[in-house]
């Protein structure tokens, strides 16, 4: 490896002193493999050779080092949170918002143009609602307000004041799972997990959307009121939360047991000690 | 999003003034339109007026008909006894437009206001009549797919996007607002919505200042026959391409009055009246339907790229007369 190779810091941000450790910590098989590599036009190249021996060197130790870094020089350019939200332009139009937050009294004093979403993650520390979209058509940033399901990222932070707000973390008692949330473990109403925040808040705004009789676009006879809801009457209020990991299934199993207390049977379980000595037996071999 | 001062306000008449009073103000209500706006540079209000509060949500039994409140949210309205019984075609339009969530939000007269959801109009590096006057339709000979093919102009071919307002152009609504002199005048809600001509930038004939409090429905002899059709490209939360509000009066099986709205074909709910007039004293027919869609998309002008919505309308139009009067 030639020592130009680090003589500068591209967008890593990798500070020059660290680059010497970096190459010792190589050992030879690194060291020749990335000598082999052909050299890439311009800063990708050199770049990509960086990546690749910071990766090798210091796995993602090193790159936790430079968040670190980069989090400390962001936090000396903007002391306050004010300035975080503000981000390139200050804080103009001050309004003063006191609500209940998850049953708590919260007074903030905000910018005009912050919406709740932010307000509760930047400023209360409750990154649960999640920011998806940012425009009204993922679902992720749901949250109750009085009650009712609503999307914070089109709600201002001004306009809540006065009002209760109910947030993925205020719906657990303690240790004590909400329903709703115990449901979605129980029958994995998620993958990555993005959504679950929103998917939980909206399903359970419409258990009481429900309770109250309230009818869909699925709805056969509007004129008529049923507060049991089928899987598509599920499937239709639901969908304004959209999960991108394909999790519905689960999702629809969990809102209808808590809804109606129907338990939808597992279509999978866990492979008994027995059957597989069973299987063992039939093969007559012991790599299954 | 660009700054802006937010007062909030409990009394119309203070609201009404504050807006009218700066050119550069708006109206809040449930916020899901223009939020999402302002958001993306389209709008940029210098203040907006929270109307949220305002004691303009009671839904009540008015001369016969009903009178809905302005700032009643979609969900209040479309799950009110009296609306589900007496109006269901306004329950079914409004259950079939946004989320459970948006509905939670939205108000009936934010509803009316809401913006073209032409991409041409939401992205700020395209050309828009619409969105800045003078800088030429995107749309015209772009990516029209979604857009007009009835009463649109040279200057904008975008659609009134919403569903309730079909419904409530069925239901001949009028629109009750309060000016910043605190006086009230009543809009028929067919004079509501513009068609775009050479002014796109205008929505409708809303004066700057004026306050929406209330949309009254006459009472309705479309109860018992009555039908919202929504075809969009996924089963929910999605804009329609194109949308039915169908209501028929019948005699037993003859038609004595009919209203075909039709929703995501022009810059605003295109009432046909050709095919009321087609139906009226007809029997309620699939015969008589399909002369009826014939009439209502006969000066239909499509795009390059919305062909399709021609016969669309058309089946969706029969479709939706056959579900109001029980032939299917």
């Amino acid at each position: 490896m030639k020592d130009d190779d680090f003589d500068e810091t591209p967008e890593t941000g990798l500070s020059p002193e660290l680059t010497p450790e970096l190459n010792d910590d190589l050992n030879d098989d690194e060291r020749a493999l990335l000598d082999e590599m052909p050299d890439l036009a311009g800063d990708v190249g050199h770049t990509r050779r960086l990546f690749l021996g910071t990766t090798i060197a210091g796995g993602i130790g090193l790159f936790a080092l430079d968040l670190l870094a980069q989090e400390q020089a962001l936090a000396a350019l903007q002391a306050s949170p004010d300035a975080v939200l503000a981000a390139d332009a200050a804080v103009q139009n001050l309004v003063k918002v006191a609500f209940k937050v998850n049953g708590a009294a919260k007074t903030l004093e905000l910018d005009s143009r912050v919406v709740l979403l932010d307000a509760l993650r930047e400023r209360l520390a409750l990154t649960g609602s999640k920011k998806g979209c940012d425009q009204g058509q993922c679902g992720a940033c749901t949250v109750l307000v009085d009650g009712k399901r609503v999307l914070s990222c089109l709600t201002l932070a001004a306009s809540a004041d006065g009002k209760e707000v109910t947030t993925i973390e205020g719906l657990a008692r303690g240790e004590q799972l909400h329903p709703m949330q115990a449901a979605f473990i129980k029958y994995d109403g998620f993958q990555c997990g993005y959504c679950t925040p929103g998917q939980i808040c909206s399903a359970v705004g419409l258990l009481e959307e429900a309770r109250r009789g309230h009818v869909s676009h699925v709805t056969e006879d509007v004129t008529a009121t049923t507060t049991r809801l089928s899987d598509d009457e599920i499937r239709e209020r639901m969908s304004g939360n959209i999960c991108r990991c394909g999790a519905y299934p689960g999702i629809l199993a969990a809102v209808q047991e808590v809804h109606s207390g129907i338990e939808t049977k597992h279509t999978w379980h866990f492979v008994e000690e027995e059957q597989l000595a069973r299987v063992r037996r039939e093969d007559a071999s012991e790599t299954v | 999003m660009r700054p802006f001062s937010y007062v909030r306000t409990s009394d119309a008449d203070a609201a009404a003034r504050a807006v009218g009073a700066n050119p550069q103000a708006k109206f809040l209500a449930g916020g899901t339109n223009l939020l999402d706006l302002m958001k993306e540079d389209v709008e940029r209000p210098t203040q907006l007026v929270d109307v949220s509060r305002l004691k303009l949500t009671e839904i009540r039994p008015a001369r016969g008909g009903v009178s809905i409140g302005a700032l009643a949210t979609n969900t209040e309205t479309a799950n009110n006894p009296l609306i589900r019984t007496s109006y269901p075609l306004l329950t079914q339009a409004i259950v079939a437009g946004a989320s459970g969530q948006i509905r939670n939000m939205a108000t009936n007269g934010g509803n009316l206001l809401q913006r073209t959801r032409c991409q041409y109009f939401y992205d700020v590096a395209m050309p828009c009549n619409k969105r800045a006057p003078g800088t030429g339709c995107g749309a015209l000979e772009g990516l029209n797919r979604i857009h007009a093919i009835l009463g649109y102009s040279d200057k904008c071919v975008a659609t009134y996007p919403g569903d309730m307002a079909n419904a409530l152009y069925a239901l001949d609504a009028v629109v009750r607002v309060r000016g910043a002199n605190g006086s009230e005048r009543t809009i028929p809600i067919d004079d509501f919505h513009r068609l775009p001509g050479n002014t796109p930038e205008t929505d409708t004939t809303l004066k700057h200042g004026e306050l929406i409090v209330a949309i009254e429905l006459p009472k309705s002899s479309f109860a018992k026959h009555s039908y919202y059709l929504k075809v969009r490209d996924r089963a929910s939360y999605a804009f329609a391409l194109v949308a039915v509000a169908a209501a028929l009066d019948l005699n037993g099986g003859t038609i004595r009055t009919a209203r075909v709205v039709l929703g995501g074909v022009a810059h605003k709910p295109w009432r046909s009246r050709e095919a009321e007039a087609a139906l009226a004293g007809k029997p309620a027919s699939e015969a008589s339907f399909r002369r009826a869609a014939e009439a209502a998309l006969e000066d239909a002008k499509p795009l390059s790229h919305n062909a399709y919505k021609v016969e669309l309308a058309k089946r969706a139009i029969v479709r939706a007369l056959s579900r109001a009067s029980r032939l299917a």
